[in-house]
C-alpha cells in the first residue's frame, strides 16, 4: 500500500472548505490517485469554524475512521488561530498552510509550531485583486499544490478548469486560474522559529 | 465504464438513474435527503422516465411504492433512521406483499437522543420486517448493490434495503468506477410482475384471518429461505460482467487466522488496516466483511466460523436485550446448533458516529489474543472508544 497523504482544512461555513476538499480530490483523481474528500459535519452555519479533509493516495484508500494527524493543515481563515485546534495533531515533519500577511514571528508564536513547516499566501488579497471577492479556497489549491508536491500545476489547472466550466462563466474561470497560479508562485516558506 | 468522483449518496443516485425506475416516492431526511435530491432533478432534467412522487412522510412514501409495485413497476425509494422507523409498519406490508422495492438506505442512528450520525441502529430496528438486508462498505459497493438490489428484489419478489453508513459514506467522495447506462439496463433486464393491475386486475392485501394467514407467513419464511441462492446468482452474475468479486460475506486473511472479526458497513475497511498492522507483528489474525444480514446466512457462517479459537463480532448498535449487538446475537444463536464452539466476544462500536481508528480496532484484536492464551473471557461484551 502506497502512503496516505492527510490534509485537514480549517476554514468558516460560506468560505469554501469543503469545495476546496472537493476539488483538490477531484484533481488528483485526474491524475490517477485514489481519493477522499469529506467535510466534518456539525450545525452548519455561515461564519462557524468548519473542517474538511482529504486523503490521497497512489492505492485505493479503505480508512474510514477521522483524520487525526494531518500530513498538512491548511488555513483559510487567519482569525481561526486563536480559537481552532488548528496544530492539532499535525506531524512533525508536517506543513502548515496559513492565508495571511501576519509577520511570520507572530504567526509562529501564535501557532505553537515546534518542527512543523510554515507557509503563507495572501490568498485573500490575491482573491479580492483578481476576483473583486474574498473568496481564498481557490487560490489556496494552488499553494496546496506546490507545498504537497504530488501534482503539478498543470495538472490542478487542467483538472479545474473542466469543473468550474460546468458552473461559471468563461471569464469567472479565467480569473480563478489566474488566482489559482498567482497563491502557487507567491506562496512563501517562512523560516522564523519560536523557542 | 467511467471513472467519476462521487459520495455514497451521489453514487446511490447514479444508480437509481441508470437503473430508470418508474416509480420513486420519497421523503427527505438527513443523511439521505441528496439520494432524493439528485434524482429529483434528473426527473426534472427529463434525463429518467420516472413518475416522482414527493410525499408528506415516509409511511406514506412507502405505501406509495407498494402501490406502484402492486401496479408492476419498477420502485425504488430511500431513507434513514426516523424515516425508516416511520415506514416500520409499511416495511412487513412491502415484505408480505412481496413488493420487490429497493430502499437505499443510508444508516442512522436513532432518536433519542437525537443525533444525525452512523450506527446502524436503523435497519438493525427492522430485521424483522421480512426484507432482504444489504450493507455496503464505502460509495462503490453503495453503487454496484444498489444495481444488484434491483435485481435481487425483482428476481425472488422481495424487498431489498441497501445500506451506506451516514455521513462516513454517504458524505465523503471518492473515486467511483460507474458503468454505461446501457450496461446496468442489461444487466437487470425488463422487470415482469406476474400480477400486474393492469393486465390481469387481482386483488392484493385482502383479509387473511386463521384459515389461511399462518400458511402465508410460513412460505414467506420459505422465500427468505431461497432468497440466499438467488442473492449469490445475481452477484455472480454481476462479478463476471463486471469484474468484482461480491459475495454474501467478504473474508480477508482468514486461512491461517486464530481470531476472526466479523462486521458489516465503513469499519471494515479500517479494521482490514488493523489487520494488516497485526499481521506485521505476526499476529494470526483475519477478518469477515458481512454484506447480507438478512437473510442471516447462518449455515454458511458456522461451515466458515466454526475452526476458528476466537470469533470478535464487531457491532455498530445494540439490541437492548443485555445480551449483545444483533450480530453478535445471531452468530452465537447460530454457532449453537455447530459441534464445535468457537469462543464469540461482542464490542459495540461507533454509536451516534463516534469515530473507531486502527488502534482501536487493534487493541480489541490484542484482547483477543489474551482471551486465545488465556482461554478464559471476563467480559463477553465490551465497548470501544466509549468513556465510562
Amino acid at each position: 500500500m502506497s502512503k496516505i497523504f492527510e490534509i485537514r482544512w480549517h476554514g468558516r461555513g460560506g468560505q469554501g472548505a469543503k469545495t476546496a476538499a472537493l476539488l483538490f480530490g477531484e484533481s488528483a483523481m485526474s491524475t490517477g490517485k485514489y481519493f477522499q474528500a469529506f467535510p466534518e459535519y456539525g450545525p452548519e452555519r455561515m461564519g462557524a469554524p468548519v473542517q474538511a479533509f482529504n486523503r490521497l493516495s497512489d492505492s485505493p484508500i479503505i480508512l474510514h475512521c477521522g483524520i487525526k494527524e494531518p500530513d498538512v493543515v491548511v488555513v483559510l481563515d487567519p482569525t481561526l488561530l486563536g480559537s481552532q485546534p488548528i496544530m492539532s495533531g499535525l506531524k512533525a515533519e508536517g506543513a502548515i498552510i496559513v492565508n495571511t500577511t501576519m509577520d511570520p514571528k507572530v504567526l509562529y508564536n501564535e501557532l505553537g509550531v515546534t518542527t512543523q513547516k510554515v507557509f503563507t499566501v495572501d490568498a485573500s488579497g490575491i482573491s479580492r485583486a483578481i476576483l473583486g471577492r474574498d473568496l481564498p479556497n481557490t487560490p489556496l489549491l494552488g499553494a496546496l499544490t506546490k507545498v504537497l508536491g504530488i501534482m503539478t500545476l498543470d495538472d490542478l489547472l487542467s483538472d479545474i478548469k473542466k469543473r468550474l466550466h460546468k458552473k461559471f462563466s468563461d471569464e469567472v474561470v479565467e480569473k480563478n486560474i489566474q488566482s489559482i497560479k498567482k497563491a502557487y508562485e507567491e506562496v512563501q516558506p517562512q523560516s522564523v522559529r519560536s523557542k | 465504464m467511467k471513472i467519476r468522483a462521487l459520495t455514497g449518496n451521489e453514487a446511490m443516485a447514479e444508480a437509481m438513474r441508470q437503473i430508470n425506475p418508474d416509480v420513486v416516492a420519497a421523503y427527505p431526511i438527513t443523511p439521505a435527503t441528496e439520494v432524493v435530491q439528485i434524482f429529483a432533478s434528473f426527473v426534472a432534467n427529463g434525463l429518467v422516465d420516472t413518475e416522482f412522487i414527493p410525499v408528506e412522510s415516509e409511511h406514506s412514501a412507502l405505501s406509495a411504492c407498494i402501490g406502484a409495485a402492486a401496479a408492476g413497476a419498477r420502485v425504488i425509494t430511500s431513507t434513514s433512521s426516523q424515516g425508516l422507523a416511520l415506514m416500520h409498519e409499511v416495511l412487513f406490508i412491502a415484505a408480505g406483499l412481496r413488493a420487490p422495492i429497493v430502499i437505499c438506505e443510508v444508516n442512522r442512528s436513532i432518536s433519542s437522543p437525537i443525533n444525525i450520525h452512523c450506527d446502524h441502529s436503523d435497519t438493525m430496528g427492522s430485521r424483522e420486517a421480512g426484507w432482504v438486508q444489504i450493507y455496503a462498505e464505502d460509495a462503490q459497493e453503495a453503487y454496484d448493490l444498489t444495481i444488484q438490489a434491483i435485481k435481487i428484489a425483482e428476481e425472488i419478489f422481495l424487498p431489498v434495503m441497501v445500506s451506506t453508513d451516514g455521513f462516513i459514506i454517504s458524505h465523503c467522495m471518492q473515486r467511483v468506477e460507474v458503468m454505461e447506462d446501457k450496461e446496468v439496463q442489461e444487466i437487470i433486464g425488463v422487470h415482469r410482475s406476474p400480477y400486474s393491475l393492469f393486465d390481469k386486475p387481482i386483488t392484493i392485501g385482502p383479509l387473511d384471518l386463521q384459515d389461511y394467514f399462518f400458511e402465508h407467513k410460513r412460505q414467506q419464511i420459505e422465500v427468505m429461505n431461497q432468497s440466499l441462492p438467488v442473492i449469490e446468482k445475481v452477484m455472480s452474475e454481476f462479478n463476471a460482467r463486471f469484474n468484482r468479486t461480491y459475495s454474501i460475506f467478504k473474508t480477508y486473511k482468514i486461512e491461517d487466522a486464530e481470531q476472526v472479526v466479523v462486521l458489516c458497513g465503513s469499519t471494515c475497511g479500517t479494521a482490514r488496516v488493523a489487520i494488516d498492522k497485526m499481521r506485521e507483528k505476526g499476529i494470526k489474525v483475519g477478518l469477515v466483511k458481512l454484506h447480507i444480514i438478512r437473510p442471516f446466512p447462518h449455515k454458511e457462517l458456522i461451515e466458515l466460523l466454526k475452526s476458528f479459537k476466537l470469533i470478535t463480532v464487531l457491532d455498530r448498535s445494540d439490541t437492548m436485550s443485555t445480551m449483545g449487538g444483533p450480530i453478535y446475537v445471531e452468530l452465537r444463536s447460530a454457532m449453537y446448533g455447530c459441534s464445535q464452539h468457537p469462543t464469540i466476544v461482542d464490542y459495540i462500536y461507533g454509536l451516534g458516529g463516534r469515530d473507531i481508528d486502527v488502534e482501536q480496532i487493534m487493541e480489541v484484536l490484542l484482547n483477543g489474543e489474551e482471551i486465545i492464551k488465556q482461554k478464559k473471557v471476563a467480559t463477553p461484551i465490551g465497548y470501544i472508544g466509549l468513556r465510562e
